[in-house]
């Protein structure tokens, strides 16, 4: 069984994060890069089954500029088999109808039976993907599972929504996004990082996918505007004294708010 | 039939009781900004000329109808069927689908299929010169942004609860039976389904006008009631931290945050939450913000208009106590 794991690389959440005002695009210089956590997620599933299944290889793949690469292989160090990393410089500001394409034109390549995928990433926030990659492979998704059984022509699992819990199967091969309720990934340790060195990293271009990103040939998404908020400032604060209820209770309702 | 030039082609989510989902008023309001709202819902035969009726309320000039077609044994493939065939009819010049888990899912489908430029999670859409524009808030709301298709119709999921303008009612919408010829596509399969219970009278958090959320200073499910008891005091909806559902206080749906729910309310009550960079993305834009916490340098300080330092266990029952005195 071969199970393809998509981690994309996003600014770090626990820092401060800048869009730059001219392209649009996330300022690389201004907060730490790292593997999505959905995405380290998603690879602990993979690993997880791998490590009680004989014969699963488990491949992670990314769309990224170059200096991703450490990302990429901190996911072999957590296990991974193999990675394949996109690199090409005219997917800078992809939209995401382009990164579909690109990442199931790589899928295809690297051949797959299951791609896990996070169902949300904390910085495009699209949760998009997963459904436009099975559409563009031709294969059933099951997306936000809370809980996944792969077994060797099935997977399944418990997808939570607004309206309730289903359970869903699909046969193989298919598309899966998993949610944050599965389990935080394993750390890599140091036999890992070592391994991990040694590992296949491949990396491919545009013209190895045979993709065409030429704006006049499909319709992208641009941005036509960006702006910044300005930050939100303290305003009163009170240490409470015996009666910190009842001054709270005084400036909701002057506020009209209770 | 012919639709107006400036169609706007909505996906109207169904509840599993047969309703227009409550991301309907939003959708067709949003449409009504930029051009002429034909709605399209997916429900059994039974079902379709109530749904078809109250679509018309919500301001939908025209209503495509269509049967399940499996949509109810299998997941998306059958609803981007029938979008693919309302938008062929329609040739309208956007789409809007919810936001929600599954409207992501048809959008994505739809708009790969279909070749569309896609913009997800909106908390508007406009219409300029050269055609729509959605608008986006990002980064947990400190930063906003707008895009655009290059060309063809843009294909937009709006989130849930951000839109405020309404349509007006159309009294009698024209409604059309919409023939689907399915994809084919490979779809998984719904085995069983269980419809969440619908939660008392509280307001539904996305676009309630007032939240209180509790942290994991709340200390155990049983004393995470006093969220309860005072979001009831306020009429407000109620809201988590992450450690709060992680912690099995409350179910996931309840989570504000980074990878929860996007809150832009009145007044955001935050009760034993530390204020966490991923917590404020999710609520930092709400109008008030008034946060109870015991350590006086919790960051949830930095961005409230009313803080206190103390504890909640102390200072809520005394703040219910007194709004119910003011009542009474
Ligand atoms: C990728 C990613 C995504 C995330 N997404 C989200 C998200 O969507 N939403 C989210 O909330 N978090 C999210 N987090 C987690 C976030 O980093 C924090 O861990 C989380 O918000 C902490 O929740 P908390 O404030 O309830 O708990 P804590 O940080 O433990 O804070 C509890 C607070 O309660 C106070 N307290 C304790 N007892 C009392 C009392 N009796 N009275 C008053 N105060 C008391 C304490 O002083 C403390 O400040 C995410 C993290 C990552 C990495
Ligand atoms: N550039 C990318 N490279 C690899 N995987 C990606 C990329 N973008 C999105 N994904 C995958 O799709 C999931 C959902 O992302 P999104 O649709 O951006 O919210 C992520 O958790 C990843 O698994």
């Amino acid at each position: 069984m071969k199970i393809v794991v998509l981690v994309k690389e996003v600014p770090d959440t626990y820092g401060d994060r800048k869009l730059d005002l001219e392209t649009g695009l996330a300022q690389r210089a201004a907060s730490e890069r790292v593997i999505d956590e959905i995405g380290e997620r998603a690879l602990e599933v993979a690993l997880s089954h791998a490590d009680a299944n004989a014969g699963t290889e488990v491949v992670v793949l990314s769309m990224a500029p170059e200096e991703a690469q450490a990302s990429v292989r901190k996911a072999l160090a957590m296990g991974a088999a193999s990675a394949v990393q996109v690199v090409d410089p005219a997917l800078a500001g992809a939209d995401l109808g382009v990164t579909a394409k690109v990442l199931a034109a790589a899928v295809q390549r690297a051949g797959f039976d299951l791609v896990i995928t996070g169902n949300l990433s904390t910085d495009g926030s699209g949760g998009v993907i997963p459904a436009m990659i099975a559409e563009r492979l031709g294969v059933p998704q099951a997306t936000a599972l809370s809980a996944v059984t792969i077994t060797d022509t099935t997977v399944s699992g418990t997808r939570a929504t607004d309206a309730g819990t289903a359970q869903v199967s699909a046969p193989l091969p298919a598309v899966i996004s998993i949610t944050e309720a599965l389990p935080d990934a394993r750390f890599p340790n140091f036999k890992g990082i070592m391994a991990a060195k040694k590992k296949p990293l491949e990396v491919v271009t545009l013209a190895d996918l045979g993709i065409d990103v030429d704006p006049a040939s499909a319709p992208q998404t641009i941005l036509t505007a960006v702006g910044a908020k300005p930050p939100r400032g303290a305003g009163v604060k009170i240490t409470d004294e015996g009666d910190a209820g009842e001054q709270l209770a005084a400036f909701l309702i002057e506020n009209r708010l209770a | 039939m012919t639709f107006a030039a400036d169609s706007v082609l909505v996906l109207l989510d169904v509840t599993p009781a047969g309703e227009l989902a409550s991301s309907s008023a939003g959708l067709l309001g949003a449409a009504a900004q930029i051009g002429t709202p034909v709605a399209l819902v997916v429900a059994g035969d039974h079902a379709l000329p109530t749904l078809a009726a109250a679509a018309g309320s919500l301001g939908a000039a025209a209503v495509l109808t269509a049967g399940l077609n499996g949509a109810d044994t299998q997941l998306t493939v059958p609803l981007v069927d029938a979008l693919t065939a309302a938008a062929q009819l329609v040739e309208p010049d956007a789409v809007l689908v919810s936001n929600s888990i599954e409207g992501r899912d048809v959008a994505g489908r739809f708009a790969a299929r279909t070749d569309a430029a896609l913009a997800v999670d909106a908390v508007g859409v406009a219409r300029d010169e050269e055609g729509v524009l959605a608008h986006h808030s990002v980064y947990g709301g400190a930063f906003t942004a707008t895009s655009a298709p290059t060309f063809g119709p843009l294909v937009v999921t709006v989130r849930q609860g951000a839109v405020d303008a309404r349509a007006e009612a159309v009294a009698a919408p024209e409604v059309t039976a919409l023939t689907v010829t399915p994809s084919g596509a490979a779809a998984a399969s719904i085995e069983s389904f269980d419809a969440a219970v619908v939660e008392s009278s509280r307001p539904e958090l996305r676009g309630a006008p007032k939240v209180v959320a509790g942290g994991r200073g709340l200390g155990s499910l049983e004393k995470f009631v006093l969220v309860e008891q005072l979001a009831d005091a306020l009429g407000a909806a109620v809201g988590a931290s992450r450690a709060a559902v992680d912690a099995g206080y409350i179910p996931y749906a309840h989570q504000v945050g980074q990878t929860g729910v996007s809150v832009s309310p009145q007044l955001y009550v935050a009760l034993g939450i530390s204020g966490a960079i991923q917590h404020k993305a999710g609520m930092q834009t709400a109008k008030t913000i008034v946060a109870i916490n015991k350590d006086g340098d919790a960051p949830i300080f930095d961005i409230a208009d009313f803080g206190i330092v103390g504890d909640v266990f102390q200072v809520v029952p005394q703040l219910i106590a007194a709004l119910e005195a003011k009542k009474a």
